[in-house]
């Protein structure tokens, strides 16, 4: 079937073997106009190289702040079917598994209401539903909530859905529970991720062990990270398989097959901390030397696995570079078990959006909060001591905030006794 | 019930959060749950983990597309349904995973996910994304739906993932590599510790719209926008208005994403950043940033060829030079920067310095280098 418009630059996207996002779009536009009338827009901008959508204006369902994305076009003019292009952002299932059952009413839903396209997913994890008009969205989001039993993820100064990696689904490392946190705080947190309130957008992500496979540590505002206390759990006899070419090294990441692991080479000398000797016949690692960083678990992943007392790592702050530059998260809370109901957590996380949403200007992060005001503050805010796991090294600077009640008479100097004992 | 346009309120529901997850696992997932022993990779793309019950599950990874229409997601669906008992997941870099519970139900599935082609004549299902190859390209939307972007996000991964698709479907690298594009400096991809991160970057200032400004933005909140307080208030034909310093502009786009009569999006001035060496993982190393490797290179649609191209070499010297388990930022910072710059053949400008907050963090305080 011929489309509306000739689309020779896409076209170039429609060949390798890499999938075609083009090819996809042009199955949809076969059915649906608004996609055709994507597929003009996208030519144009390639022609252009520029982009050619608005800010969005302020749409939404009554009751939410956030969750719908507006957009138009700023050439309604050529492309009348797109000239609305709104967005939802739909809460995924924690972990993304879904049955086809489920699969197949959002597709239904979203031919019948929407362009048919989707993103699986967005950054932020969730299910959007790409390009509506402003008339649908009360539907959609009435048919979403009664008949899918799904709503609407966060967007704007809001928080936003909380995503983490598949956890004790199916990995042999997860510390933790991650989609039982995630769906916990999700649901306890119903009416910030629906009605801004913060300063700005705010981040949970949980992952099940120091590999961190959704990126918490780089992403989030408050980084959920599984991570233990006591010794790696060895099993000798799989250790020396490794050694005897019986396993394939790193998982088989490699390719290599079954072949013989240099444990010297590949193990002990990549051990951040030397904490790992290997005899030829036995592996002991000195645990109280061990940071678990993972490397020897992911390199022999059939003789080794994280210790048993489990729980989490806590890190703030977070963010892409918009406004102060990009930032990681650091440690606040170097172990917290993590069991329902998570109280002592969830005091932690109220204590800190109280100090956020106070002080927090227009538009700050609360990473960025950190460090205009000190982690010093923070860490007063949240009533946490300070630890050296919170640093990578003290002070160099001599610009010291010593307390006044720390000194004997406060920050008074007299004046005249001073100046009886020095003469000016 | 049926939706009722005129009365909203009517059997409203609110605030349901998302469906409980383990209603959409299938029965080994959920019957070896927090059990799981140990994993390996059979073939690149397809894993096998084994239970602590004995049970294992196989799971065969294959590439998607971030934009999906229906029709790809039902056509998963009837995958899913005539292999893997109707369940099917993704993750997050925008992999689909289809699992079976039994290595004789594994062959069927690889062979049915090969044949299928897009009427393009691309595949639809390229298998891999494990271990120490490539895995897909996370991106953010670009020109298909943003209104801030200074470059396209789904072509560029396309004509990259085209070219790197042997290392997808294979693991000849040193270690995995993660490539991300954000199609801003918002970033909404967080692109910044990536090994390697396709970023959109703009070089010309905003202008201001004098006309347009005060009906459209919140002034002051535009000039707050700005990190390098490069934006003044100020007043043009006795309108309110704002100046801008040009010599202070840093093209974050910030200000633009405030107040829509400030555009800075420009066909000569918007282009691509390529950054290297930055990581998530904590394993061996600390997290890193990435740093900047090619300061710009055009907007040259559909096919962006020379970032194509300079990616390819930059892989490509990464597979031949580093170690083992190096990512690539370990390997560039054993071997040093200027070794780097030297045989990745790229120049070194004044923009690879830094100049903002923390620049002096970055500069050489020792004597040691190479030559």
């Amino acid at each position: 079937m011929a489309l509306k418009h000739k689309t020779p630059l896409l076209d170039e996207l429609e060949k390798g073997r890499w999938p075609s996002f083009i090819s996809d779009i042009k199955q949809m536009a076969e059915k649906k106009p608004m996609c055709e009338d994507l597929l003009g827009v996208m030519e144009r901008s390639y022609e252009d190289k520029e982009g050619h959508w608005k800010h969005g204006g302020i749409v939404g369902v009554l009751g939410y702040g956030g969750g719908v994305i507006g957009r138009y076009c700023d050439r309604p003019d050529l492309f009348p079917n797109v000239a609305h292009f709104h967005t939802l952002r739909v809460n995924q299932p924690a972990s993304k598994f879904y049955s086809t059952e489920q699969l197949r009413k959002i597709c239904e839903l979203w031919e019948r209401r929407g362009s048919g396209l989707t993103n699986m997913h967005g950054s932020t994890g969730d299910v959007i539903l790409l390009g509506t008009t402003t008339d649908e969205l009360e539907p959609v989001f009435y048919e979403l909530t009664h008949n899918l039993n799904m709503d609407l993820g966060g967007s704007g100064s809001n928080l936003r859905t909380p995503s983490c990696c598949m956890g004790k689904a199916r990995c042999e490392w997860s510390c933790l529970d991650t989609q039982a946190i995630t769906y916990d705080l999700t649901n306890t947190f119903q009416d910030e991720l629906h009605r801004p309130m913060f300063p700005y957008k705010f981040k949970f992500k949980t992952s099940g062990c120091p590999n961190d496979c959704v990126a918490a540590i780089a992403r989030a505002d408050c980084s959920i990270i599984g991570t233990w206390r006591d010794n790696i759990r060895i099993d000798q006899e799989a250790v020396r398989a490794y050694a005897a070419g019986d396993f394939a090294p790193n998982g088989n990441a490699h390719g290599t097959g079954a072949t013989a692991l240099d444990i010297q080479k590949e193990v002990c000398d990549l051990c951040p901390t030397a904490c790992i000797d290997w005899d030829g016949k036995n592996l002991k690692i000195w645990d109280e030397n061990c940071t678990r960083c993972m490397h020897c678990i992911n390199v022999m992943p059939r003789a080794l696995r994280p210790g048993k007392d489990v729980g989490a790592t806590i890190l703030c702050g977070a963010k892409a570079p918009i406004l102060e530059g990009a930032q990681l998260s650091s440690v606040i809370i170097p172990f917290i078990k993590m069991e329902e109901p998570y109280d002592e957590f969830k005091e932690f996380v109220e204590k800190m959006w109280d100090w956020w949403m106070e002080l927090g200007k227009n538009r700050e992060r609360l990473g960025e909060l950190i460090q205009r005001l000190g982690l010093r503050e923070f860490l007063k805010a949240v009533e946490l001591e300070p630890d050296p796991r919170m640093i990578n090294t003290p002070r160099y600077n001599p610009y010291i905030f010593y307390d006044r009640e720390d000194v004997p008479g406060g920050w008074e100097i007299d004046a005249v006794a001073f100046r009886k004992k020095h003469h000016a | 019930m049926a939706f009722d346009p005129n009365d909203l309120m009517k059997d409203r529901i609110t605030d349901i959060g998302p469906p409980h997850y383990e209603q959409f696992f299938p029965p080994v997932i959920k019957e070896n749950y927090g059990k799981w022993k140990y994993h390996e990779i059979l073939e690149p793309g397809v894993l096998v983990h084994v239970s602590e019950t004995g049970a294992e599950v196989y799971t065969v990874r294959v590439g998607g597309c971030r934009l999906m229409s229906v029709e790809i997601i039902r056509e998963i669906c009837d995958i899913a349904d005539k292999h893997c008992e109707g369940y099917v997941r993704w993750t997050t870099r925008n992999n689909v995973e289809f699992m079976v519970d039994d290595k004789a139900k594994l062959q069927p599935l690889i062979d049915d996910l090969k044949g299928r082609k897009f009427a393009g004549g691309s595949n639809k299902f390229p298998i891999g994304g494990t271990g120490a190859g490539v895995t897909n390209i996370v991106h953010t939307q670009g020109w298909l739906h943003c209104h801030t972007p200074a470059i396209d996000a789904s072509g560029i991964v396309k004509a990259v993932l085209d070219e790197l698709y042997d290392d997808f479907c294979g693991m000849r690298l040193p270690a995995q590599v993660r490539i991300s594009l954000a199609c801003c400096l918002n970033m909404c991809g967080a692109v910044h510790c990536s090994d390697i991160a396709i970023l959109g970057v703009h070089r010309k200032p905003p202008f201001v719209e004098h006309e347009r400004i005060s009906k459209v933005c919140e002034v002051p909140l535009a000039i707050a926008a700005c990190p390098t307080a490069a934006i003044k208030p100020s007043k043009v034909d006795d309108k309110k208005s704002v100046a801008v310093n040009a010599e202070r502009c840093m093209f974050c786009g910030n200000c633009y994403t405030m107040c829509p009569a400030m555009p800075l999006a420009n066909a000569d001035g918007d282009g691509i950043a390529l950054w290297v060496g930055g990581k998530v993982s904590n394993s061996r190393c600390a997290p890193k940033f990435s740093k900047l490797a090619v300061p710009y290179i055009p907007n040259e649609p559909p096919r962006w060829p020379t970032t194509v191209k300079t990616i390819k070499r930059i892989v490509d010297l990464y597979a031949s030079d580093a170690n083992r388990y190096e990512r690539i930022g370990e390997w560039i910072e054993r071997i040093g920067w200027e070794k780097f710059f030297e045989k990745a053949e790229l120049e070194f400008r004044h923009e690879h310095i830094d100049d903002y907050r923390l620049a002096m963090t970055t500069w050489r305080t020792t004597t040691q280098f190479k030559w």
